[in-house]
């Protein structure tokens, strides 16, 4: 079924079709609609709970409480918001909880700006105060809010991570059609606790260190299955080009205009950036001449893999354009791509 | 145009202010400019904004001002004030920045007795961020976040966060809540506040106000909502230690 809605629509319409009962938040523009329109939601059907909290301090630990006892839960923030929801998703880390937060960037430090940036990739990747165990998808459209959506529950439940999905306030506001896949089969979900009795502190250094290691070693065992990217054009272009989000989507815009036959550039993209698919980006970025980073942060995706382009010593041209809380146009991206800098 | 009937403390370039029209924003910040140039204070007074509508008044006035962050403008007042004690802080804020995620600040303000001068603009919603619910908000209020009424079960019925504070506040604290209905008395409740500062302990004065655009009322349905606010919030001095 299509349906003409915006991203933060897709967003709860995904949340539900995955089987989500609960959702906890506190307002935030520009993910504002996706609290309103759940307590429309939940207005029309009493299976359903919410609760607008006082802060989303409180949001993120309700999520935490509700997916302790199996209930499929999530809550939605942006900006400084992002930055209250750490404490909770900490928490979720340490614990294992399967709790899903949508994250709609917005200008930042602080207040910011209200409408658009990439600014919160590293809050959302390695927020916490541990190591980032936790799964990102970087949403690119409003059809992709639903689809990851449906994906992050879907990961959550199935391998026991907090689980985000990364879009921003341009994604959120911009309404167009959404195919809304229903899945057939959602994970299935199941209290947590029951039977169980469960900490999230230790008391020697020991035992955590076992405790901590074994939680780290199934990350990295289920990397694989979860990691996941998209790459356009030609492999074997001289050039590749590297995005994530919304951007990705305008650079494939302008591509369409400047290397119209498809030669120049390999488009790539990190579909998750947590666990992120380095195995494809250092695929992608073999024999390349030159790299291209574009991004609306100063360097946060680049920071992210760059260690492992070291890694697999490529000695390709790096270009960086960084456009921390501005857009990008198509006219932008040629610009920048004719410039040759 | 013409500022005669402005306060001086205006700042000129910055007006006409971006409030909807009937705002009780802009009606409250014209007294607190009255107030603060009778007493002859603006080049003491730090003027401490949260975020909420209130960001508007970030270039109001000549003095010195800061927006801060959501929920935070009264620890950065104290801040202020601790560094300076021959400031007079200021802090202005909504219903939700003062009593939602901001409560625990403000309780901690009051208890502490921090020589701040914190003023609370009460319209029952989240005006900003398009009219969410609030503390605030009456059980059977339309909100964005309330589309059937708000449900005092499970949501709460509707703070009184003046009733909170007096049982907190130390006994030389100054609390207050007034009415857009009545801005001699906002006037005469700012002064309470600024003496009660200069005598180094905490006030608040909440003050109930008016938010056409997310109430969608006229000039008329607003003031018959101010009404019904007044009739559940005592508008009154509050007595402390009870
Ligand atoms: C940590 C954080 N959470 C949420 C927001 C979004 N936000 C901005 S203003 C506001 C509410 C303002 O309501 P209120 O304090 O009642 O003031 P009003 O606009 O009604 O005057 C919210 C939730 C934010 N800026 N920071
Ligand atoms: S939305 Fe309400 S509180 Fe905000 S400026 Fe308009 S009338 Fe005033």
């Amino acid at each position: 079924m299509k349906k003409f809605i915006s991203g933060n629509d897709a967003a709860v319409q995904g949340a539900l079709a995955s089987g989500a009962q609960a959702m906890y938040g506190y307002p935030i523009t520009p993910s504002t609609e996706i609290l309103q329109i759940w307590s429309e939601e939940a207005d029309k059907n009493d299976r359903l709970i919410f609760l607008q909290t006082e802060d989303e301090t409180t949001a993120g630990f309700a999520v935490n409480g509700s997916v302790l006892m199996g209930v499929k839960a999530f809550t939605a923030t942006s900006g400084p918001g992002t930055v209250l929801m750490q404490d909770g998703l900490s928490m979720a880390e340490n614990l294992r909880l399967p709790t899903v937060t949508i994250v709609m960037q917005r200008g930042g430090p602080s207040t910011g700006q209200v409408n658009y940036s990439q600014q919160e990739l590293n809050l959302a990747v390695f927020g916490g105060n541990g190591e980032g165990l936790r799964i990102v998808y970087s949403a690119g459209t409003p059809q992709e809010m639903y689809d990851f959506t449906l994906e992050a529950f879907d990961s959550a439940w199935r391998y026991k991570f907090p689980t985000l999905v990364l879009g921003d306030g341009y994604i959120g506001k911009q309404k167009t059609e959404v195919e809304l896949k229903h899945p057939l089969n959602p994970y299935q979900n199941s209290s947590l606790l029951a039977g169980k009795n469960l900490r999230n502190c230790y008391s020697s250094e020991e035992q955590f260190y076992e405790y901590l290691s074994k939680n780290i070693l199934d990350f990295e065992e289920k990397s694989s299955l979860i990691a996941r990217s998209e790459s356009i054009g030609p492999k074997n272009a001289p050039e590749l080009i590297v995005a994530h989000g919304s951007v990705f989507f305008v650079i494939r815009e302008a591509l369409k205009v400047i290397d119209p036959k498809s030669k120049k550039y390999q488009l790539f993209r990190p579909v998750t950036l947590r666990p992120f698919p380095k195995q494809d980006l250092k695929v992608a970025a073999r024999g390349k001449k030159k790299i291209w980073f574009f991004e609306s942060s100063y360097g946060q995706l680049y920071h992210l893999v760059s260690a492992e382009l070291d890694a697999a010593s490529v000695s390709a041209k790096i270009i960086k354009v960084f456009k921390p809380a501005y857009r990008f146009l198509p006219e932008d991206i040629a610009d920048s791509l004719k410039g040759g800098k | 145009m013409n500022y005669k009937t402005m306060p001086k403390c205006y700042k000129n370039s910055s007006k006409p202010h971006f409030f909807c029209p009937g705002c009780g924003h802009a009606m409250i910040l014209k007294q607190l400019g009255s107030t603060i140039d009778e007493l002859k204070i603006s080049a003491e007074v730090v003027f401490g904004i949260d975020i909420g509508c209130s960001l508007l008044a970030w270039d109001f006035f000549d003095f010195d001002t800061i927006q801060t962050h959501h929920g935070r403008v009264i620890p950065v007042m104290i801040g202020v004030k601790k560094a300076n004690p021959k400031k007079v802080a200021v802090a202005y804020m909504g219903d939700g920045g003062g009593y939602a995620i901001g409560l625990q600040s403000l309780i901690h303000a009051a208890y502490r007795d921090d020589p701040v001068v914190a003023i609370l603009v009460n319209n029952t919603n989240y005006a900003m961020t398009g009219g969410q619910m609030a503390p605030t908000t009456f059980p059977g209020e339309i909100t964005t976040t309330s589309s059937s009424g708000k449900k005092s079960s499970g949501f709460g019925n509707y703070l009184d966060g003046l009733k909170l504070l007096s049982s907190v506040a130390d006994q030389s604290a100054y609390l207050e809540r007034v009415s857009v209905s009545n801005p001699r008395q906002i006037v005469s409740a700012f002064k309470k506040a600024f003496e009660t500062s200069d005598k180094n302990h905490f006030s608040f004065i909440e003050i109930l106000s008016i938010c056409p655009t997310n109430w969608k009322t006229d000039a008329a349905d607003s003031f018959e909502f101010l009404k019904n606010m007044e009739d559940k919030f005592p508008v009154q001095k509050y007595p402390l230690g009870e």
